[in-house]
């Protein structure tokens, strides 16, 4: 505090300051549980969170398990560089675009089909067996789902009996075993599994539109499928919109949990996404620094797709109905 | 609700194609989780032969008590309701209490906490930096490994958040009058008021829990401190049976392979929730609403 030579004028600041500084504690001091409410949950980000964050740093640097990572010799953008040129990195992103973009074509749309069709059912009570039995399988676990399909796939399978049957093949298929299949048996499973639930959206946004919209298009003469393009869609347009932006946001993600079960070194050239390569390369491989450095390069990448995403339904948002 | 007028042939044919189509889907469904339920009630060798779709051939329920013997599978198991259990209590609790904190407006650095929460949304350190605390804090090969990461989740606190601004601010004050300190009306007061966004959270994350298995892959070594959803992954998808034959008493168990104890473990991994979650429709369904609505 400087000695001002003003007498009269040192005194009201400080008292101010003095008496704002009490009051503040005293704020504090009332508040103390939920102070160590809300501290513990800080404590916990940041430990679980933020000091992972920091951990990045050894994508910089060539990282020994063994020693810390200040001991770590620092050696810069050498890994980007490494996993840029990698080899495997043409088919690496070729996989996860390709089963990312194909699960979005083809499985984005039906869980909208389903929920449109189920809102036609006469019968309310069909209607509500039917989608609680549509959603089962979001429940099982990929391990128990990779277990069925290594079941039906295998050469003894059920799937390779029934095309017998029908003459389709001579010999049976080793599904799992080929590369080109691997693609269609993931998309197809996931899209098998998280049908129902995708749809329960949908089908809550659809019980919100008016039902005077409905009458009124009866009125006017509409038939069915007429009235599900003119009232039903675009009422449930918002949330498809905003899904829609959020999935393909989503395009550089892999479903890892699927992936890792169905996965072998034999399908490899097709199941080697961004996602397990970085889990192979780090955890199978150790190669620790590299890892994290293609896992940053693909974090940011995805966060810059997740922000445009957020950007453009804070846009959408404004501009539409709702 | 809708008006009742004649249906023309065209809507008739609709109807009638639609209710079909459902059918079918409801079959493709159900289908696969039934076949595994019917071969793993079939004799285990006679289900090796194969041909078994619709219903067993030869009943039998030795595959279920060669996997009730089986030490290593019933460890799992215990492994995994103690986790799904503790777990989930710890998450929807703890989440609570913080978002509760975070809830109120007269927190002081209200503002930096929520901050705090909302970059880790967006952004986290990878698996190798998430392994390496994980190392150091010594949780490798500890049963809390799968609790305490798993403790709290920013996401589900926002649920919390946008229900705890719901509760009248009388119930709070009135608890204050009578001398109770935050963490009493915690609680005492918002947990029982908020039960509906409890259950949501804690269904969605005992669900979680229970199909977990990459926790047990990444961080855990231990065949005792399994669950079973990673014992069954070291089976599928490593092919390890030797395993569970290794663990098949003998003689006791003649006619049960390794390929019928994996679907009886199996179904007994799975009925569990497939019991439950039909009871549990409007929990689920409302949770995703509000998850889709605030995200």
């Amino acid at each position: 505090m400087n000695a001002r030579p003003d007498a009269a004028a040192r005194g009201r600041p400080q008292a101010i300051r003095r008496a704002r500084g009490r009051k503040w504690l005293a704020k504090l001091m009332n508040q103390r549980y939920l102070q160590i409410m809300a501290l513990l949950g800080a404590a916990w980000m940041i430990v679980f969170n933020y000091v992972p964050m920091y951990g990045i740093v050894i994508a910089f640097k060539e990282y020994d398990i063994v020693r810390s990572i200040a001991a770590a010799p620092w050696v810069g953008w050498e890994h980007f560089r490494d996993f840029l040129q990698d080899d495997e990195l043409p088919n690496v992103i070729r996989n996860t675009l390709g089963i990312s973009l194909i699960k979005l074509v083809v499985g984005f749309p039906l869980p909208i089909l389903f929920a449109l069709f189920l809102n036609e059912l006469r019968s309310l009570r069909f209607k509500k067996a039917v989608q609680t039995i549509s959603y089962l399988p979001h429940f099982l676990s990929w391990v128990i789902l990779g277990g069925i399909l290594a079941t039906w796939l295998a050469d003894v399978g059920i799937i390779n009996a029934l095309l017998k049957a029908l003459h389709w093949i001579d010999e049976p298929i080793s599904y799992l075993a080929e590369p080109k299949y691997f693609w269609g048996i993931v998309i197809a499973s996931d899209i098998w599994k998280e049908l129902g639930w995708s749809a329960i959206i949908y089908i809550a946004a659809m019980a919100s539109v008016p039902p005077e919209l409905y009458e009124a298009a009866t009125i006017d003469g509409a038939g069915r499928f007429q009235k599900m393009r003119h009232v039903t869609l675009p009422c449930i347009q918002g949330t498809i919109t905003i899904l829609l932006i959020l999935a393909v946001s989503g395009v550089l993600n892999s479903n890892f949990d699927q992936i890792l079960v169905l996965r072998n070194p034999l399908n490899e050239s097709a199941s080697n996404v961004i996602d397990i390569y970085v889990y192979h390369t780090g955890i199978s491989q150790a190669r620790f620094s590299y890892s994290t450095a293609a896992g940053l390069i693909k974090s940011v990448i995805a966060l810059l797709l997740l922000l445009l995403a957020n950007f453009t339904t804070k846009r959408l948002n404004q501009s539409s109905l709702f | 609700m809708f008006s009742r007028r004649r249906l023309t042939a065209g809507e008739a044919a609709f109807d009638g194609l639609n209710v079909l189509i459902m059918l079918v889907i409801c079959f493709l469904t159900l289908y696969p989780v039934w076949y595994v339920l019917v071969n793993s009630l079939n004799e285990g060798q006679d289900a090796m032969r194969g041909g078994i779709y619709w219903w067993p051939r030869i009943f039998s329920l030795e595959s279920y008590r060669a996997v009730f013997d089986n030490a290593g599978i019933m460890t799992a198991f215990g492994v995994t309701v103690l986790k799904t259990v503790v777990g989930t209590v710890l998450h929807v609790f703890f989440t609570a209490m913080v978002a509760y904190a975070f809830s109120r407006r007269e927190l002081i650095g209200r503002r930096a906490y929520m901050m705090l929460g909302t970059v880790t949304l967006f952004f986290s350190g990878g698996l190798i930096p998430t392994y390496m605390l994980i190392k150091d804090l010594g949780l490798l090969d500890h049963f809390l490994v799968y609790i305490v990461p798993a403790m709290f989740n920013f996401f589900d606190l926002i649920i919390f958040l946008s229900f705890f601004r719901e509760i009248p601010e009388g119930l709070e004050e009135a608890a204050k009058i009578d001398g109770a300190h935050d963490l009493a009306i915690f609680a005492r007061i918002i947990v029982p008021v908020s039960m509906p966004v409890v259950a949501t959270i804690a269904l969605f994350h005992g669900v979680w829990q229970w199909n977990d298995y990459f926790t047990g892959v990444l961080y855990v070594n231990n065949p005792d401190l399994q669950p079973i959803q990673t014992y069954l992954y070291r089976i599928v998808a490593q092919s390890s049976s030797n395993q569970i034959m290794a663990g098949v008493g003998g003689g006791i168990h003649r006619t049960v392979t390794s390929q019928s104890i994996k679907l009886a473990t199996m179904v007994v991994t799975t009925l569990p929730i497939v019991l439950v979650y039909p009871f549990l429709q409007k929990y689920f369904v409302k949770g995703l609403m509000i998850g889709s609505i605030k995200g």
